[in-house]
């Protein structure tokens, strides 16, 4: 994977999932006790052997920086190549908007690297995955370009770009879709192809007036290339909206996908803290959750997560509910459907309940 | 590059052959400790905290897995331009090589190390205890009484005393006998192996007794008793807080259940971080029909039974229905589901098998070593 670079792109929409970016990027939201966002992609890669790293950053950037920092928690802070930020491009009266101006101002980034390949990836999906087989699949199919999905389970609403293959994975069909089917092959944000092609696509696509990478650059040019399908058989979610974080993060308390994505060979890193392990009171009740390191637990906690550092009180009740970092659930609270963001503070004797299909959200830093 | 003011040296090389079955496969300070640490993470994290930021540590025993542990010393963050951990194994010379043959002996034969930093101090710290400490203010206190050297003690109950080396001490602090387990204590101060000595008397006495072919080339037997006849100034630094030996299997045990009180006597959640490598796992599992409680669970772990007043590594599995008590679960370690495990210490990678025991008794902890498996068999045979 040498011949790789990768470009993790952390410029998604955060329309559907405000609450949650008020203050960060999509791709830095908190995750499964312990993650963010974007270390998914980012593990994928350097797990995957990549050792060069483009991350396309969002306005709100800051969270990115100081999670990612120099990478060395990835193995990023190297000599050579390692981790690279790419800020956007900031022009007063810009008649373009999108993404597709970052690409095309970083463009000597890109032309620059020595890698042979690009493997372009969206920040805000949750999967562990080893690249080298799709690069094998690439190579040998001879694609221009190679997109990753995975097949629908279900039906599921929000907008997905979606694939029609042929039996040889040849895509005969690319288009953005509102709803998804059982069955469906989704895209997962996912292209690798050469390096001229993608240089080409973002300068050729943006000088005709262009402005979404995706979309302008890939879906309506797709005739222009020979594009396949590389299917992914794991465990995937897109975070892309408020309902869709709830579920997937409800997702990790299944063994099987929590032992898939993060007990593998491969592990998904993320910043390092040094916390303390978990430490359960004489009065702790626990079932069925995920609790992090440096959380001191006197209640009941049930079908929830709890984030690095949170404290729960006594006779406190929390319950199918995700407690981001260093929360603090005092005495006699019930917490049921909620999803409180980071250093939250719930004085004693607080009841707050969301309803069984779209969780209460509290912003960060607030105290109830 | 500014001059080191005080460089520390951490003795590593013990065998800690008290910790028995622990210590078959990995020296004392590379021991596991309070559900994710080692015990030389206590010694390396307070030197961070302290801003010491040279520290070498003194390998002989089965050094390889602590080597690998170490590595860089960046857990600690002491992976500078300047500082860092440099790790001193035993080494050939002219005229051959030699094992280090005493806690004396080992900072002799490292006395060109010390020299490449010429530091003003040396802290010379041991691998084998609990607790947090911040040596600055040790510093401080020696070179305020203009010391030769300064011992930190410990107030140890009286009735314990006769098992340590004890300092007897005028009003000042300033030690004038020093007694290895006496039998009729005159003071309960005991020394806690940690010890600040101005470089150019340390590097004199060491020299002396690398001569002297009667020494057992030991600081408490040795170096402190010849100071002390030499009229040198030697003072005690009185330290107050929880610091513990884990030198045998049930103080290890113990040091390890200290940590489950509801407000425990020493508080890894503190100010004061104590800093280890950390495994890339996620937040531990605790399953539907688990019951969990006055416990201290790491990350990677997934509990589907019953866990107790125990101390969980990372990476542990706890089957359904199995029942662990009153015990430590070291890295990795699979209980099956259904068994029993109480009063027990369990290594790294040990596999209980479904509905095997392992129980020990308060008193007699059971040790089960590194990567051995119980089966339900022969569960029988090892209680006790």
């Amino acid at each position: 994977m040498k011949t790789v670079m990768g470009i993790i792109n952390l410029q998604e929409d955060n329309s559907l999932i405000r609450e949650l970016t008020e203050q960060r990027a999509v791709e830095s939201i908190p995750f499964a006790g312990r993650y963010r966002l974007i270390d998914f992609a980012l593990s994928s890669m350097v797990n995957s052997g990549i050792q060069n790293v483009g991350v396309m950053l969002p306005e709100k950037g800051r969270s990115v920086l100081d999670h990612l920092r120099s990478g060395k928690d990835w193995d990023l802070a190297r000599r050579h190549d390692g981790l690279f930020y790419l800020p956007p491009h900031q022009e007063e009266h810009t008649k373009h908007r999108g993404d597709l101006k970052n690409f095309y101002y970083n463009i000597d980034f890109f032309n620059h690297s020595s890698q042979e390949y690009v493997l372009l990836a969206s920040g805000s999906f949750v999967y562990n995955m080893d690249f080298n087989e799709l690069l094998r699949f690439h190579q040998n199919t001879g694609a221009d370009m190679t997109l990753v999905y995975h097949t629908a389970n279900g039906e599921t609403t929000g907008t997905n770009i979606v694939l029609e293959t042929e039996e040889n994975g040849l895509v005969s069909d690319i288009a953005e879709r509102s709803a998804v089917y059982d069955g469906s092959k989704v895209a997962m944000g996912l292209a690798i192809m050469k390096k001229e092609v993608f240089v080409d696509m973002i300068r050729d696509t943006y000088e005709h007036g262009g402005t979404d990478l995706q979309l302008d650059g890939i879906l309506r040019r797709a005739s222009q290339y020979n594009i396949y399908g590389y299917e992914h058989d794991g465990y995937v979610a897109h975070i892309d909206s408020t309902g869709a974080y709830y579920k997937a993060s409800m997702d990790m308390l299944k063994p099987e996908v929590w032992t898939e994505l993060f007990m593998g060979e491969n592990r998904i890193e993320t910043k390092v803290k040094d916390e303390v392990p978990v430490q359960y009171k004489e009065t702790a009740e626990v079932n069925n959750s995920l609790i992090a390191n440096g959380c001191v637990v006197r209640g009941e906690v049930e079908n929830s997560i709890l984030f690095r550092g949170v404290k729960v009180g006594k006779d406190v009740k929390i319950r199918n509910s995700i407690i981001m970092q260093k929360c603090d659930i005092q005495d006699g609270s019930l917490i049921e459907n909620v999803i409180c963001d980071k250093n939250v503070v719930i004085t004693r004797e607080k009841w707050l309940k969301g309803a069984d299909n779209y969780p209460l959200i509290v912003t960060k830093n607030v105290v109830i | 590059m500014s001059k080191t003011e005080c460089l520390a040296m951490i003795l590593a090389g013990g065998q800690g052959s008290r910790l028995r079955a622990l210590t078959k496969k990995i020296a004392k300070p590379a021991v596991p400790f309070g559900g994710k640490y080692r015990i030389i993470d206590f010694p390396l994290s307070n030197c961070a905290n302290s801003g010491i930021d040279k520290v070498g540590v003194l390998t002989q025993y089965r050094p390889l897995e602590l080597h690998n542990y170490l590595a860089s010393g960046s857990a600690w963050d002491l992976d500078t331009k300047n500082g860092g951990v440099f790790i001193l194994p035993p080494y050939a010379r002219e005229k051959g090589a030699d094992w280090y043959r005493g806690t004396a002996d080992a900072i002799y034969q490292n006395l060109n190390f010390i020299d490449l930093y010429d530091p003003d101090y040396v802290l010379v710290l041991s691998g084998d205890h609990i607790y947090t400490m911040d040596y600055s203010w040790m510093l401080e206190a020696h070179k305020k009484a203009k010391a030769d050297a300064t011992i930190g003690v410990f107030e140890v109950p009286w009735e314990e005393a006769p098992r340590f080396g004890i300092m007897n001490t005028d009003k000042d602090g300033r030690i004038n006998e020093f007694e290895e387990k006496p039998a009729k204590p005159k003071s309960n101060l005991a020394s806690m192996g940690i010890y600040i000595f101005n470089k150019d008397v340390l590097e004199k006495y060491l020299l002396d007794d690398a001569k002297d072919e009667t020494s057992s080339h030991d600081f408490g037997k040795n170096i402190i008793p010849k100071m002390l006849a030499d009229k040198k100034r030697l003072y005690s630094y009185a330290f107050e807080g929880y610091w513990k030996d884990v030198g045998t299997i049930e103080s290890l045990w113990q040091a390890n259940m200290d940590l489950l009180q509801d407000e425990p006597p020493f508080d890894l959640n503190g100010e004061w971080k104590i800093y280890s490598s950390n495994p890339s796992m996620p937040p531990h599992y605790v399953g539907p029909e688990a019951k969990v409680k006055k416990s201290m669970i790491s990350e990677g772990s997934m509990i589907l039974g019953e866990v107790y007043n125990s101390v969980i590594f990372p990476g542990v599995k706890v089957g359904k229905g199995a029942k662990v008590t009153n015990s430590v679960i070291m890295p990795n370690t699979v209980i099956g589901d259904g068994a029993v495990v109480d009063y027990s210490i369990l290594a790294q990678n040990v596999k209980v098998e479904p509905g095997a025991k392992v129980t020990g008794e308060l008193g007699t902890i059971t040790v089960i070593a590194d990567g051995e498996k119980v089966s339900a068999e022969d569960s029988s045979k090892r209680v006790g």
